[in-house]
């Protein structure tokens, strides 16, 4: 793909040493590292929440927790996992780490800025944090008016300016990447020879940009109505609290598209790499990651179905939600369309590959229900809603983070990890998944309402299987907690290409040097060049 | 340098977007209130004090000027161009935050600042809360712009004092400018919004 | 991209003759905002408002010399902040369409 051949520089891992080298570095991938030990510990406080709540569904009675605790459980759950883990989960990690290389560049556009934004991400936590301990916040990570304003007495002011600080993070990280993306490409490589992560991580920091300050000036204007006594959702000074809504959703649901678009990207490179195959339909599924971003910012109305939304509005937010689902579609037959007949080898990505795929489409299919207002106004906030979107943020984003951390893993760190551990991984990943949300969907459609500790006893059956899922699901987790850290210590050393993967950072060493690239590069091939093309790209 | 000075630019106007996205968000609720409580709306607008709203947007506007002016001194190299119309901007910045003071004094003690000590005597004492409440919200974070905007212009100038920008690179001396721009527009909105909206109809 | 649009340097008198001209609406605006024209008061104010900010983004931040990727970039702030707006009001102008309490 390139002339970049890889020669023996020193790793990006090796120099200079020291904390402080680290902490003050300019390097994205040394920056990618820093998030990825972040929202590793990010991620297990929210599964530990996770926990919790299982734990306390078991059982039909409230017996584990009261209900004031119950509710400051799933809101931190929620808080932790959207803001602190999912939304930076693969644009910071993996898309810090791979964009500049895939763009054929030494560095982001702005590394300094790169640098800042993970301080404020830090920072932003450690607001969070600070409500936790000052004793909780139960709202709920959505924050609805008029309660988190007015009523509720936990610490939602300080959780709310955390969230608007770590939103700058996520403004400067999309930010960079655009700037990268139009400006710092290597020769030749022109927009329809980039890969098509880049493309979905583009797409990504668009919604990024133009959905985050809307969030962020929504949580300032609740911290304001608590802190200084101005009005904004007051009901009692005329005010309206579903204002709000339409504010917070405007960010909200196009942060979905934050977390599972970078997810779609790294399908698109897994499943070329494993197929050897290019991708299907290379513009389609290009356009499609563009089309998903915008269409995105058109739908938040169906999170309102039954907020006093009038129907007409309902009508028009609805139909537009199921618009949503053609792009979707495209990628998940073009990614299909790829497979077939393509020389699939059954390496440990094919396995995060093919569960993605099956669970991303049960989220997205289960989507269109929810879309349907009829339909939407039995299922609102009941456990169909939390089954349907953890399909999408779990089954679809953090299989396709899983994915595609074990993918660039021995890219990253330049060692191999156990083969068997990561197929097991994936394994129990899937079917932990699917044991402890499938049942979600049934109680939901029962009625059980989600966000209540207790419930009747007929549907304990149900629960506890969801429970016993949720054990085999933190196995799955946890599995690669160890393997991955032993092939640090023992792992044998990557070669530069070892899946024989196309692409710009398989042709340098694993570990890259800090530089990335020893010479300038050019690009003369289009993405995926497996075989000799026989697609022609429409460009 | 080209390639820099290209991508600072690119990179400030997106933040921009993002900053147009923020005020955005105020604006929402500005706007939809307004539909629903006109009266109270040109009430709360007619409190506000035209006379200092129109000054400022004069003192913004000039502001803008001598911003634009020394972005042209850097351009053609010229540091004492750049370091005057740099602390003229700085000036004008500050004059506009202490008209600004003046003006929340006075709504202090008037009691019209939402909250326990809002005059409730005033005819939609609630929903002119809801006016106040906005009016603070956006001049309070527009105010907020000015600070920082100010105090990244302490930054240029004492760079621009230290000779650290030429004809060939003037890049943070131009980023800067296209933020203090961007926040005299916000204000260009902000005045006929806030200050104008209801003085066809009779100033107090 | 271009190396030739960078270097263009907008004379001093141009500079002065949009800062008069934003000093003249000013003035406009708070002269028309004394007139009674019913509806059209808002609309006559943002018009003003828009042809101020216009000139500001042209001549003062320099876009006209820009590539057209940053008027896109413009272009597009304007468009989301519509959609904000739009689908908003989109909801609150219909509820009383359906002649149902809440609807």
């Amino acid at each position: 793909m390139s002339h970049a051949i890889g020669t023996t520089g020193t790793s990006y891992l090796d120099a200079p040493h020291g904390l402080a080298s680290w902490l003050l570095t300019k390097d994205h991938k040394r920056i990618a590292m820093l998030y990825l030990i972040s929202i590793t510990i990010f991620f297990a406080v929210g599964a530990m929440f996770a926990a919790t709540i299982r734990a306390e569904l078991a059982t039909p009675q409230g017996d584990l927790l009261d209900s004031d605790m119950y509710n400051k459980i799933f809101t931190l759950h929620g808080v932790v996992m959207i803001f602190f883990f999912l939304i930076p989960s693969i644009p910071a990690v993996l898309g810090n780490f791979l964009l500049p290389i895939m763009c054929g560049t030494k560095d982001l556009a702005f590394p300094r800025i790169n640098l800042l934004s993970w301080y404020i991400f830090i920072a932003g936590a450690i607001i969070t944090l600070a409500a936790v301990f000052n004793g909780g916040v139960d709202t709920g990570w959505t924050f609805y008016t008029p309660y988190s304003s007015i009523a509720s007495e936990s610490s939602v002011t300080v959780a709310a300016l955390g969230v608007f600080v770590t939103g700058f993070s996520s403004i400067l990280t999309g930010l960079n990447f655009i700037v990268t993306v139009h400006r710092m490409r290597a020769p030749g490589l022109t927009w329809f020879r980039l890969p098509l992560f880049v493309w979905a991580i583009y797409a990504t920091s668009l919604v990024m940009i133009l959905g985050t300050p809307v969030v962020a000036i929504t949580v300032l204007l609740v911290a304001a109505e608590r802190a200084l006594h101005l009005g904004f959702f007051d009901p009692t000074r005329g005010g309206d609290p579903v204002l709000f809504q339409h504010l917070f959703w405007f960010y909200s649901h196009p942060a979905v598209y934050i977390m599972i678009l970078p997810a779609m990207g790294v399908m698109s490179e897994l499943v070329a790499a494993v197929s050897r195959k290019q991708v299907f339909g290379y513009s389609f599924v290009a356009f499609s990651s563009l089309a998903i971003a915008v269409l995105g910012f058109l739908v938040w109305g169906h999170h309102l179905f039954v907020s006093s939304q009038s129907i007409y509005a309902g009508l028009v937010f609805s139909i537009i939600t199921m618009l949503v689902a053609v792009p979707s579609a495209v990628k998940t037959f073009n990614w299909t369309a790829t497979m077939y007949k393509g020389s699939v080898t059954w390496e440990s990505p094919t396995y995060w590959v093919v569960g993605f795929m099956g669970l991303f489409t049960i989220g997205g299919l289960t989507g269109l229900f929810l879309a349907t207002m009829g339909l939407d106004i039995h299922l609102t906030d009941t456990y169909f809603v939390v089954a349907h979107f953890h399909y999408i943020m779990v089954g679809g984003a953090i299989m396709g983070y899983l994915g595609g951390m074990h993918f660039w893993w021995p890219k990253m760190t330049g060692r191999l990890y156990s083969e068997a551990g990561a197929k097991a991984s994936a394994i129990l990943v899937f079917v932990g998944f699917n044991l402890t949300f499938f049942p979600q969907f049934l109680l939901g459609y029962m009625g059980m309402p989600r966000r209540y500790h207790a419930y009747p006893p007929e549907w304990q059956v149900l629960n506890v299987l969801s429970s016993a899922g949720a054990s085999v699901l933190a196995i799955g987790y946890l599995l690669p907690a160890f393997y991955l850290t032993y092939s640090l210590i023992k792992g044998a050393k990557a070669p530069a290409n070892p899946w024989g993967a196309k692409g710009l950072e398989w042709t340098i060493p694993s570990p890259p040097p800090t530089f990335n690239f020893e010479d300038d590069v050019v690009v003369d091939e289009p993405a995926y060049n497996y075989k000799p093309a026989r697609e022609v790209h429409v460009g | 340098m080209e390639q820099q000075l290209e991508a600072s630019t690119l990179g400030m106007w997106v933040f921009l977007v993002t900053e147009v996205m923020f005020f955005g968000g105020m604006f929402m609720v500005y706007i939809l209130y307004r539909v629903l409580y006109p009266e109270a709306w040109v009430m709360g607008s007619n409190h506000l004090n035209v006379t200092l709203g129109a000054l400022n947007t004069g003192v913004l506007i000039c502001s803008s000027l001598t911003m634009a002016l020394a972005v042209r001194s850097a351009q053609i190299g010229s540091r004492s161009g750049q370091v005057v119309n740099l602390i003229l901007t700085i000036v004008l910045g500050s004059v506009f935050l202490i008209v600004k003071y003046f003006e929340y004094a006075e709504k202090f003690e008037h009691h019209l600042v939402p909250g326990p000590h809002f005059d409730m005597s005033l005819p939609e004492a609630p929903h002119q809360q809801l006016f106040f409440s906005i009016y603070f919200m956006l001049t309070g974070v527009h105010a907020a712009h000015m600070v920082v905007g100010i105090g990244l212009m302490l930054v240029i100038l004492t760079m621009a004092m230290r000779g650290r920008f030429s004809s060939s690179y003037y890049t943070p001396v131009e980023v800067s400018g296209l933020y203090w721009h961007f926040v005299d527009i916000v204000w260009i909105f902000l005045f006929p919004l806030l200050y104008l909206l209801g003085a066809h109809l009779g100033a107090h | 991209m271009s190396t030739e649009h960078a270097h263009v340097i907008t004379p001093v008198r141009t500079y002065v003759a949009i800062f008069a001209a934003l000093l003249v609406l000013t003035g406009l605006t708070y002269l028309v905002a004394l007139q009674d024209f019913g509806v059209m008061n808002t609309p006559i104010a943002l018009a003003v408002a828009l042809v101020k900010a216009s000139l500001v983004v042209i001549y003062f931040m320099g876009v006209r010399y820009n590539t057209p990727l940053t008027k896109v970039v413009v272009v597009a702030g304007f468009f989301w902040l519509l959609i904000l707006f739009g689908l908003t009001l989109n909801d609150y102008m219909t509820r009383h369409w359906m002649g149902v309490p809440g609807r």
